[in-house]
């Protein structure tokens, strides 16, 4: 019988694999420094993604519930540790004070959005979570006035780097004789998280909580029948999902320095939303793939695009700019025409897609 | 009749969706142990009713006294923690989960694990997980479908999907197990061992309420039955009498019966 299912992968079974994958996350940072500093930011905001998409699928690939706003939590993250830890307010918190405090900011963002939203589903919650999305970039737009808290369009500068005592991440230091720069300090720092976030989906894929998720995405009727409170299970997805959103926009604003309201459009939420569907929604190492392509896609169109056409043409054609949306997007339609359930999908999820009849 | 021995008490319960009175005034009573079968022609506010017991509809008027206690059943999971667990008439199984996980969700209920449980996979937690998929793996042998336990519930036949569902409901630990047509669609041999099945649950000690088409296993099966017509109780006895009774005949047959 072809429906059995393939429980998870014990470690010991693939320990090679895993030893492999853990030389290839401790050689990209020195690969990629070779061609540049620029490329060590890529692969940082690559693992940043992957963190973001993994939030995000706690509410849309456990709980089914889709979220089209998830960047407003990423923005309230980014924004509690800007205020925070800049000359804005004078206030300089350490990092791992505000941390937690972006993260329980976010999770009650969460719980706002989510409570008056319960009783919507599919395409009438994208709509209100849209608009939660816009409305919490639109705050950040305008709250200069009449007291200025957010600095407006201008954003927030000088926003202080995460610092551990005399271990700043900001500059180039030598650990245990290796000399790190900035960047490359981030990406150790971000994959750490992103392994703390994959330990989380997974062992709430498998748990009583996981496993209520699931059935209020198969049918919410029947879980309510089997005694499962889908209002607090529901609102749990969405805290839970806003959380991580909101630690990440906490790194964000660390390492970048500056943050914006331009840096939380919608256009944002799609693309985390995007990652997840595109990866193989609900399933682990498919929505690390999806994030991970779709943020080193455009950048290695953008540097790759002119020299090719150099090459091929002897002069610049189409502006690298509007072809690399162009291939982005062509992308994405073909990926989902040909592979609806993502590139890398749980076989339940293939499963669910291929038999849609019944 | 002594209070210890009624389990349910549905007292003038009325229900109507627009102009249409589904449920017109229903009392009934349910004993403790007894099978109870609810029938009736199609339409006639069966399902209506259940959906009011559990919480699924808000009922206009009336109310129910369960266990002693007044039901108020504003939301379906506070039905089932009171001890009331159903099975839909059109199957509503996880799917795209499997059999046992199915079973593991209905003991979402009497379990505790929470988000901090679930990431640390403490000593608490991984006793409690063992305990769910043990005692999913019991109710699978106990409705005889555990060699399925793998596959998926959308891949169950349909038989075998019925009685997931009845181990379902039964992992929340019920009182009073609501069965909504668990024969529709059923031959001959399976509806045999569903009544064999559902005699064993009984005989467990959990209160079955009936309801079914199939009069011949109504009769066969429940110690009373009460008849539903246009959303009133138009009968309330032992099998034998309500076979007779000129007006479930009318119901059933349309006109009168010389």
């Amino acid at each position: 019988m072809n429906g059995r299912v393939r429980k998870s992968v014990p470690w010991q079974r693939h320990w090679l694999g895993f030893l492999l994958l853990a030389a290839v996350l401790l050689a990209v940072p020195f690969v990629a420094a070779l061609a540049g500093q620029a490329w060590v930011r890529i692969a940082n905001f690559a693992i940043l993604y992957v963190f973001l998409a993994l939030g995000l699928n706690i509410v849309v690939g456990y709980a089914g519930l889709l979220d089209l706003g998830y960047v407003a939590f990423y923005a309230v993250g980014a924004y509690t540790y800007a205020l925070l830890a800049s000359p804005h307010f004078g206030i300089h918190l350490p990092f791992w004070v505000i941390l937690p405090i972006g993260a329980g900011f976010a999770c009650m963002f969460g719980v706002l959005l989510g409570a008056p939203t319960l009783k919507l589903r599919g395409d009438y919650l994208a709509i209100v979570t849209l608009g939660f999305g816009e409305i919490v970039r639109i705050f950040m737009n305008n709250l200069n006035a009449p007291i200025n808290v957010t600095n407006g369009a201008q954003g927030i500068t000088l926003i202080d780097p995460i610092r551990m005592g005399d271990f700043s991440f900001a500059q180039t230091s030598t650990v245990l004789g290796v000399t790190l720069s900035g960047p490359q300090k981030y990406y150790f720092l971000l994959v750490a998280l992103a392994l703390l976030v994959i330990l989380v989906n997974i062992r709430l894929q498998d748990s009583r909580i996981g496993r209520a998720w699931q059935a209020i995405r198969e049918d919410e009727v029947a879980a309510k029948a089997c005694g499962i409170n889908t209002r607090n299970i529901k609102l749990l997805a969405f805290a839970m999902g806003a959380s991580f959103g909101g630690v990440a926009g906490g790194v964000f604003s660390a390492m970048q320095g500056f943050v914006s309201p331009e840096s939380f459009s919608l256009m944002e939420s799609i693309t985390i939303l995007a990652m997840v569907v595109l990866g193989g929604m609900g399933h682990i190492p498919g929505v690390i793939l999806g994030a991970v392509l779709l943020t080193g896609l455009p950048e290695a169109l953008r540097y790759g695009i002119e020299p090719l056409q150099r090459a091929l043409f002897g002069r610049m054609i189409i502006d690298p700019e509007s072809l690399r949306m162009l291939v982005f997007g062509l992308a994405l339609v073909l990926v989902m025409r040909f592979r609806p359930a993502g590139l890398w999908p749980s076989s339940q999820r293939r499963r669910e897609l291929s038999e849609s009849t019944d | 009749m002594s209070e210890k021995q009624l389990l349910l008490e549905a007292h003038d319960v009325a229900k109507h969706f627009g102009g249409v009175k589904a449920l017109h005034d229903v009392s009934l009573t349910i004993r403790r142990g007894e099978i109870y079968g609810l029938i009736g022609p199609n339409g006639a506010g069966k399902t209506t009713f259940f959906n009011c017991l559990t919480g699924l509809y808000k009922n206009e008027s009336g109310h129910f006294i369960f266990d002693g206690v007044r039901l108020e059943a504003d939301a379906p999971h506070k039905a089932a923690e009171v001890g009331i667990a159903r099975t839909f008439q059109n199957i509503r199984l996880f799917g795209n989960m499997t059999a046992i996980e199915n079973v593991m969700v209905g003991r979402h209920l009497r379990t505790h694990a929470g988000v901090v449980g679930a990431i640390t996979r403490n000593a608490a937690t991984r006793r409690e997980e063992a305990a769910i998929s043990r005692r999913a793996d019991e109710l699978l042998h106990y409705v005889g479908i555990h060699e399925r336990a793998h596959d998926y519930a959308k891949h169950l036949s349909y038989g075998d999907q019925r009685r997931l569902e009845i181990a379902r409901a039964l992992a929340t630990e019920p009182k009073l197990l609501a069965l909504d047509e668990p024969a529709a669609g059923m031959n001959g041999t399976e509806t045999e061992a569903l009544r064999l099945l559902v005699e064993g649950i009984c005989r467990d000690g959990v209160t079955v309420l009936l309801i079914e088409h199939d009069v011949k296993l109504v009769m066969g099966l429940c110690g009373r039955v009460a008849v539903l017509d246009y959303g009133e109780k138009i009968c309330e006895d032992v099998p034998a009498v309500v076979q007779k009774d000129p007006r479930v005949i009318e119901a059933y047959l349309g006109g009168s019966v010389a």
